[in-house]
């Protein structure tokens, strides 16, 4: 087990590497750079030639993504935003709190509401009660964030002035446990609709699966209680595609998150992603890149640590198992 | 002999199939058709019919995993309702299914799987249950290291086993052998059958035993069914049936059953 964590972490390497590389090449192909966002445009054209200087600028590109690179394996650096000279690092690190308490939120919530109700769908497959679960799920999934992000807050917000529109605290304010859970309400909705609604069709469909297999038929042949067969035979099997399908959902929500923080100008990741590609603060890009690169990666191998941990089959082959 | 152990009395199973516009018509496939039998205690029913014929459904129907669509069972004497019964009778009647590799639950160990059952319905003592599982192991010819094993470490062979086991810890009067032996090689199918006798001796079994084939089911079977399109065409003793059959179909399932060479012994018939 131990060596296959190793050895899914060192092929990680070079993927990180190639996804920096490219990032590098359409960041720098599409138009526009730092120096018009930064500087006003009536400067003359020495001063603007001595800041790009100073942000190197004017090297060759590889030359840049070298020293990008070499800053990063030298001193585990990520240099200073081109927009506000703030060191990349901080940056990123002051705007993932935020960003992990509204994604972490929404997927343990959106999660609780899927699992049960995808269960319940799948043991009363095509009852009312399935026909409610599965049409509310593709609602869920159907109805874009911003659309239902901007119903919400012209709701709740605007007309009947009960939630803020956005942010995490007042303006002025010093925050506090009780105004982040009422800043958070609205984008928690939104995020939870789009995360329920897919995966109780995710659970739906591996529980409807794990229905049909011929094991429950032995779990009922043994005399056990319909509720015991579901719970013990059915859940734990289907719960292993359900593992997988958690993996797959924090990539998602990381890059949802850019246009969730947007709407409710959420001070997270996805904001500061946002205002960076307006600003063409490169650094500051290629920073975001990496963290969210090494947000997949590192979402895969857990997952595939956890599917190994909840299937026999897998886990004896990892365990050092004589077969 | 007095009164079966099991009665059968014009079962019928129909599977409701949604077709039409927006699936809202109704039509049945009538797998179980009107099927009347009795088995004794201590004997051997053997069931045949080509694949499709409703044969599983109807065993599935007898221990109550499918509804019954109209009929009656009688369990020594008394009629079953599975709606309130099916615990209780499942300590009467167990079944061992078609296919060993999909009927047992990959996620429980050997041991986990056979204790199961033993808890639920307080066969033994919770400080017995172990030994109880390892009894049932060396019953059907499997040894105690199996316990902490998973179903994917076993042939299929092994498997059937194994799920022999698992229908006898419950110490049942009848067992339905769903073709027990059609998913295995056929050198395994011998050793499988053999057990099955094995057990039959030993415990005072009572079978109800599927096969596809006439083959199969000779040497086990005191009596046989031949089923069609879920009706039972013909039922009579083993004898009877290959001596002289009457209806088409049976006649027809003789001649696909291989007339063994006498030089060359089959090894089915070495028993
Ligand atoms: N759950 C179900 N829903 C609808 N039809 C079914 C269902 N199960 C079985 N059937 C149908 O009932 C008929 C009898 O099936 P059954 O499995 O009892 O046949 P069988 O004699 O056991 O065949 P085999 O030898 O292949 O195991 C078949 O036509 C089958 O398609
Ligand atoms: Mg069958």
């Amino acid at each position: 087990m131990f060596g296959y964590i190793l050895r899914r972490l060192l092929i990680a390497i070079p993927v990180l590497f190639g996804v920096t590389v490219i990032n590098f090449i359409i960041m720098r192909m599409a138009p526009g750079n730092p120096i018009d966002m930064l500087v006003s445009p009536k400067l003359p054209d020495a001063a603007r030639e001595a800041k790009a200087i100073e942000l190197g600028l004017n090297d060759p590109v590889y030359l840049q993504y070298w020293n990008w690179l070499k800053n990063l394996v030298m001193h585990g650096d990520l240099g200073y935003s081109m927009y506000t000279s703030e060191p990349v690092v901080s940056m990123i690190l002051e705007r993932m709190g935020p960003t992990l308490i509204l994604m972490g939120t929404a997927l343990v919530l959106g999660l609780l509401i899927a699992i049960p109700l995808g269960i319940l769908s799948a043991t009363k497959q095509y009852s009312k009660l399935d026909y409610i679960f599965v049409t509310g799920s593709f609602l869920g999934i159907s109805i874009p964030n911003f659309f239902l992000g901007l119903i919400l807050v012209y709701v709740f917000a605007v007309q009947l002035s009960w939630l803020p529109s956005g942010g995490m605290k007042e303006v002025g304010g010093d925050g506090g446990f009780g105004t982040l859970l009422v800043h958070m309400i609205l984008p928690i909705i939104v995020l939870v609709a789009n995360v329920a609604g897919r995966n109780i069709r995710y659970v739906r469909s591996s529980m409807l699966e794990i229905l049909g297999q011929d094991y429950l038929r032995t779990a009922r042949a043994k005399g056990l209680k319909e509720l015991f067969v579901v719970n013990r035979h059915a859940l734990r099997n289907a719960l292993i595609p359900i593992v997988t399908i958690i993996g797959l959902e924090i990539p998602i929500l990381f890059g949802g998150a850019v246009v969730i923080e947007q709407i409710f100008s959420w001070p997270g990741i996805g904001q500061l992603t946002l205002s960076s590609i307006m600003n063409r603060d490169y650094s500051t890009l290629m920073g975001l890149n990496l963290v969210a690169a090494f947000v997949v990666i590192a979402a895969n191998i857990l997952t595939d640590i956890v599917y190994a941990f909840v299937d026999p089959r897998i886990r004896k082959s990892y365990v050092g198992g004589a077969k | 002999m007095d009164t079966p152990l099991l009665t059968v009395k014009n079962v019928k199973t129909y599977y409701p199939v949604k077709t039409g516009f927006m699936n809202l018509q109704t039509s049945y496939v009538r797998a179980v058709d009107d099927v009347s039998f009795e088995i004794y205690e201590g004997e051997t029913l053997g069931l045949v019919g080509e694949s499709g014929c409703g044969k599983s459904t109807l065993g599935r129907t007898i221990i109550g995993l499918e509804p019954l669509t109209d009929g009656e069972i009688l369990f020594d004497g008394k009629p079953m309702n599975f709606r309130t019964d099916r615990v209780s009778l499942s300590k009467q009647i167990q079944i061992v299914f078609q296919d060993p590799y999909s009927s047992l639950n990959p996620r429980l160990t050997i041991g986990d799987l056979l204790a199961e059952p033993l808890t639920v319905h307080n066969i033994v003592p919770r400080n017995e249950i172990q030994q109880e599982v390892t009894r049932l192991l060396q019953l059907v010819g499997l040894s105690e290291t199996a316990k902490a094993r998973y179903p994917h470490e076993f042939s299929g062979g092994q498997r059937q086993r194994i799920g022999i086991a698992r229908a006898l810890a419950l110490r049942p009067r009848l067992i339905i052998c769903d073709e027990p032996v059609s998913a295995l090689d056929v050198s395994i199918q011998a050793q499988i059958m053999n057990l099955f006798k094995q057990l039959q001796r030993e415990l005072g079994l009572t079978y109800l035993f599927i096969a596809h084939g006439l083959g199969a089911v000779k040497y086990i079977s005191d009596r046989i069914a031949v089923m069609y399109a879920g009706k039972i065409v013909e039922m009579g003793t083993a004898e009877q049936i290959f001596k002289n059959p009457q209806h088409e179909y049976t006649k027809k399932l003789l001649g696909a059953y291989p007339i063994p060479d006498p030089t060359k012994r089959s090894i089915l018939t070495q028993q």
